[in-house]
């Protein structure tokens, strides 16, 4: 099969009585056996989009293929290749763990050999041998999502959905999933996964699209992204101006490239992102003659953060 | 972990497609119920079921015609009743609780919709298993019965054929209600609607009296023909007795509206409740 596994063409949404689409118009592609990330800030259209790609929502325009299926004319066959990880546990919670692997395969259509021997295998893969008999109640939150992550590969789906994978979960276990995924790469899945997780999205993904507003602001490598900064060296500073309050800004624009959210600390403090080449210690003096105080100097590494910062700005949704 | 590649992660099968896929996925949606009564919630579900109608069949079968309330042979009107009331509660119930908890606490609907099956049969599949239970608990009522009431069981001319179809049809019927309570109802409201619907439904479905006794009340009569279960219960008393009952098409008029209707309403509340 040739061509992209997923396929998402102009798409649209507009949930009934929203004021506004969720979702304006984005288009991306990802190829076989690629992570492909999508991030964005909380309510940036994430979700919706996972939601079309997996049959759980409907789009108002646009296309979304996967696999070659539209996933609005021929949804049965969508569901048969990909499998979904949730943000919030969806397990069965009346099963065991054991069942809950085995009755998934069994909706799919796994013989009772097939499942019982793929439950074990990956009950083992993710560190939840021995516990299989429990009732899911009981899981921690991190035993809950490796057995959702299991599930969803009882299937062997082609394209896994993972949607924000490792929020909430703590170092230890956030690390196991980013191992298990890297292995998932190597044994040739497509994984689209949504996070907020810089370094996440920076070490696991192949590409990351960066969404806000239901747009697409963004698509690139991760290294293609950094060259969005208007320069991978920067510094990033807090200021409080004193008396001239313009005067800070126009020093350090002297230099490069500012942006400056000044007014929105209620302690009246500038909060700015110099892009430039210059030394620390110069800048710190141009502020200083400018009248301010330096509260707080950190030099931008060009990390993703930086990149998502510097698009999507740094207002709270 | 290693990084070798464990072969369990592989994507490796061709998947089956279309209608063999979801009848499959269909089977095994009904088998995971099926495991789950049998082996995790039987009691629960035999006490959900059976208590209600042993209750009704003590006091009003027994406890009433003893002390001189009742006639003697009023058990043998309000068994076919108690049958009917069992069937269609029960398919209601076990279609509309379970929907309102996994739509909304749980989310464990969503690893169903994500079966290899059409959303709106998901729901099908919802109203056959309960419609299942219902069909269970109403034929466990005629052993209980047979203990319960002071003159046991006395079917005449029991029509099988008749019976049977009215367990299928009056437990589908019951499902759909059900299954337009579980996807029209906000969560947070269930505890009231329930409150507001069972008892009207229970004590206006020709379940305690036949429904040709209702004469001399002419506006109740007419307010129970909006209750499915009256035709299930006037069903249960032509096929299982020679008592006074509603004429057949009419009866099965009445049920043959009342599934499609409700089913019809219940599936479209399910599909836009699965699809967003």
């Amino acid at each position: 099969m040739s061509g992209p596994i997923v396929d998402v063409a102009q798409l649209r949404k507009r949930y009934p009585q929203a004021a506004d689409e969720a979702v304006k118009g984005i288009s991306f592609s990802i190829d076989e056996g690629e992570i492909f990330g999508l991030l964005g800030p909380n309510g940036a259209g994430k979700t919706t989009t996972i939601g079309v790609l997996t049959t759980r929502v409907r789009q108002t325009g646009g296309t979304a293929f996967v696999d070659g299926f539209d996933v609005s004319k021929d949804p049965t066959s969508v569901k048969q290749r990909i499998a979904v990880v949730p943000q919030r546990a969806n397990l069965d919670r009346s099963l065991s763990a054991y069942e809950n692997l085995t009755f998934h395969a069994a909706y799919f259509g796994f013989s009772r050999k097939e499942r019982r021997q793929r439950a074990n295998e990956l009950l083992e893969a993710f560190g939840l041998a021995g516990r299989g008999n429990e009732r899911v109640d009981f899981y921690s939150g991190g035993m809950a999502q490796r057995l959702m992550i299991a599930r969803a590969l009882m299937h062997r789906p082609r394209i896994l959905f993972l949607d924000e994978p490792t929020t909430g979960l703590d170092p230890q276990a956030r690390l196991f999933l980013w191992d298990q995924i890297e292995a998932l790469r190597e044994a040739g899945t497509t994984i689209l996964l949504t996070t907020h997780d810089m370094l996440e999205a920076e070490r696991l993904c192949d590409r990351i699209a960066i969404v806000d507003h239901g747009e697409r602001i963004a698509l690139d490598t991760p290294r293609g992204l950094r060259h969005l900064l208007p320069s991978e060296a920067g510094l990033d500073l807090l200021v409080e101006p004193g008396d001239h309050d313009g005067a800070v800004v126009r020093a350090l624009q002297a230099f490069g490239t500012v942006e400056a959210d000044d007014a929105d600390d209620a302690d009246g403090r500038v909060h700015a992102r110099l892009f430039c080449d210059a030394a620390p210690a110069q800048v710190a003096t141009a502020v200083e003659q400018a009248g301010g105080t330096l509260i707080e100097l950190r030099r931008l590494e060009g990390s993703l953060e930086d990149v998502f910062v510097h698009l999507t700005g740094r207002d709270l949704r | 972990m290693s990084a070798a590649t464990p072969p369990t992660l592989a994507p490796s099968r061709p998947p089956l497609e279309g209608r063999r896929a979801s009848a499959r996925a269909f089977g095994a949606l009904c088998g995971r119920d099926a495991w789950v009564v049998v082996r995790h919630e039987l009691a629960g579900f035999l006490a959900q079921s059976l208590l209600q109608p042993i209750f009704f069949l003590f006091v009003f079968g027994r406890v009433l015609p003893e002390i001189g309330a009742a006639g003697g042979g009023y058990g043998d009107q309000l068994l076919p009743g108690i049958i009917a009331l069992t069937l269609v509660l029960t398919a209601l119930q076990n279609t509309a609780l379970p929907l309102v908890i996994e739509f909304s606490f749980t989310k464990e609907i969503e690893d169903r919709l994500l079966a290899p099956l059409p959303a709106w049969l998901v729901g099908v599949q919802k109203m056959v298993f309960a419609a299942g239970r219902g069909i269970v608990a109403a034929v466990l009522v005629i052993p209980l019965a047979a203990v319960i009431l002071p003159d046991g069981v006395n079917f005449e001319s029991i029509s099988v054929i008749g019976f049977a179809l009215l367990l299928i049809f009056g437990g589908i019927a019951g499902a759909a209600v059900g299954l337009v309570l579980g996807t029209a109802v906000p969560p947070n409201r269930i505890n009231v609607v329930f409150a507001v619907v069972l008892t009207p439904l229970t004590f206006t479905g020709a379940t305690f009296y036949p429904w040709a006794g209702l004469g001399d009340l002419p506006w109740f009569q007419t307010v129970t023909l909006l209750n499915p279960l009256t035709f299930v219960s006037e069903g249960m008393r032509a096929a299982l007795t020679d008592l006074p009952h509603m004429d057949l098409p009419w009866i099965i008029l009445g049920i043959a509206i009342s599934t499609v209707l409700f089913s019809a309403f219940g599936l479209r509340g399910f599909v836009r409740r699965a699809v967003d």
